[in-house]
């Protein structure tokens, strides 16, 4: 009678106020049977990290479009670390510069996601991080 | 460490941890949740229901920001918050979106927001709500808030897993008809006109006490999965005071007006509901209710392992067909997949 869904945080760290996109991918993960949690915008990395406890997430997506991200994410993740989740995998997605993805990744994101990016793209790789594969 | 201990401790982490084993019915989650059963029962639980877009969610947060901040005098209170929304009936997904309106409470200690997909369920709960309050409660939670999807009409189930439940209504969302309608406002112990500084608000809630002139005093009386469960009003016994009249509050939850004269009348409600024997009685009631819920869908499953697949579907093209009724299929199905 077990059943697991995989649970999605969505949120957007920091100061731009456009969050579109951040509402697209929640609607695709959604749409691809996942639970999303959705916290809206100006969030700090605490309260990031905070909900992403409390709801005991599998995965975090962060949309960045103010360019903060080098300063963002490594709090997120610092954070993460520091409250023993570090099971929990995050993804960025917004306006990241191509040199700035090596160094997302060393920190451990799993994946940086531009614009143009199909929506299929993100969901696969969401279930293969889970999941371990990329089946429903 | 067991899980059930570590969140006997207070640790956060394995609190969240047991939710979800509670909420994907894991053997471990509900082995933990035996264990924590005995320490149940002192949480004051708060349910919140009312239409999409009536300020359910920002005034849930602006009451849980109340009492962790409460005036001189009263008690600071440890907070526990269910937001419950719909899942997707095609694809399980649900978008979660209630802490949104509830930023205000980040940061804070004393306050644990979950948000819960419905899964399924009709009743503007998940099916596992209940057992996540148990687990809240055994937590050392002091007040639970629990949040259903926004509601219509018939999601009732909120009214028998709370003490105290809100009905919130805003001003414009229907006319007189609505309110006289069966379902969810006879549900309510405090009705919650939110958005009072919107145009319409004298008419709602004349509407609103037209139709509690009509409805009380009477006898709570739940449908559930079939049969009734009743539960008496506090007049059925002369002995005792009075029977509760829901009064009607009115807020403005984005500013937090009206909000200490509502948590004044959740406290009534609660004195009211210790005196009147009225607690105990609804704590029987939910429990009961739980435990036949329980039994049901063990029944189901228990019963499901009994048929094989090619049996159901045999019966089931039988039906389709036309060549037997959904009744006769029914006993065939419950008779072990065998024509009677």
């Amino acid at each position: 009678m077990s059943e697991r869904k995989v649970r999605v945080l969505v949120a957007k760290p920091g100061l731009d106020g456009h969050d579109r996109g951040a509402k697209v991918v929640a609607r695709a993960l959604r749409d691809a049977g996942m639970e999303v949690i959705y916290t809206g915008l100006r969030q700090t990395p605490e309260m990031v990290v905070e909900a992403a406890l409390q709801e005991d997430v599998d995965v975090i997506g962060l949309s960045i479009l103010s360019g903060a991200h080098m300063a963002l994410v490594p709090r997120v993740i610092e954070l993460l670390q520091a409250n023993d989740l570090t099971h929990v995998k995050v993804f960025v997605g917004g306006i990241i510069p191509d040199e700035d993805v090596p160094r997302l990744k060393e920190i451990g994101v799993v994946g940086v996601y531009g614009p143009g990016t199909l929506t299929e793209e993100i969901i696969q790789d969401v279930r293969l991080v889970v999941n371990g594969s990329s089946g429903a | 460490m067991s899980l059930a201990s570590s969140v006997l401790e207070g640790k956060r982490l394995a609190l969240a941890r047991l939710l979800s084993q509670i909420e994907n019915n894991h053997p471990d989650g509900q082995a933990a949740l035996g264990d924590l059963f005995p320490h149940t029962g002192r949480a004051q639980l708060i349910g919140v229901t009312g239409a999409p877009g009536t300020g359910k969610s920002s005034l849930v947060n602006r009451l849980a920001f109340y009492y962790r901040n409460p005036p001189e005098g009263e008690p600071q209170r440890k907070v526990a918050i269910i937001a419950v929304d719909p899942s997707s009936p095609f694809t399980g997904g649900a978008i979660l979106g209630d802490r949104v309106r509830m930023r205000d409470l980040s940061g804070d200690p004393g306050i644990f927001i979950r948000s819960m997909a419905a899964r399924g369920s009709l009743g503007g709960l998940a099916p596992t709500t209940a057992s996540m309050v148990q687990v809240f409660d055994a937590a050392g939670f002091d007040i639970i808030m629990i949040e259903t999807v926004g509601a219509g009409q018939a999601e009732v189930d909120i009214a028998r897993l709370a003490h105290t439940t809100l009905v919130v209504e805003a001003p414009g969302m229907g006319d007189d008809i609505q309110a006289i309608k069966a379902g969810i406002l006879e549900i309510a112990d405090i009705l919650v006109v939110n958005k009072a500084d919107h145009p319409g608000v004298e008419n709602t809630e004349r509407a609103l006490r037209s139709m509690l002139e009509l409805a009380h005093p009477a006898p709570r009386i739940f449908k559930h999965h079939g049969h009734f469960e009743r539960v008496e009003s506090p007049q059925a016994n002369p002995d005792r005071d009075e029977a509760w009249l829901p009064p009607i509050v009115r807020t403005i939850a984005i500013k937090g007006d009206g909000v200490p004269e509502l948590v004044s009348a959740i406290n009534d409600h609660q004195h009211h509901l210790v005196e009147s024997g009225e607690r105990e009685n609804r704590d029987r009631a939910r429990l009961q209710a739980e435990l036949d819920i329980l039994i049901q869908d063990n029944l189901v499953y228990r019963w499901r392992k009994s048929v094989s697949d090619a049996q159901y579907r045999e019966i089931l093209e039988s039906l389709i067909a036309r060549k037997i009724s959904p009744h006769q299929a029914a006993r065939d199905l419950m008779n072990g997949g065998h024509g009677t």
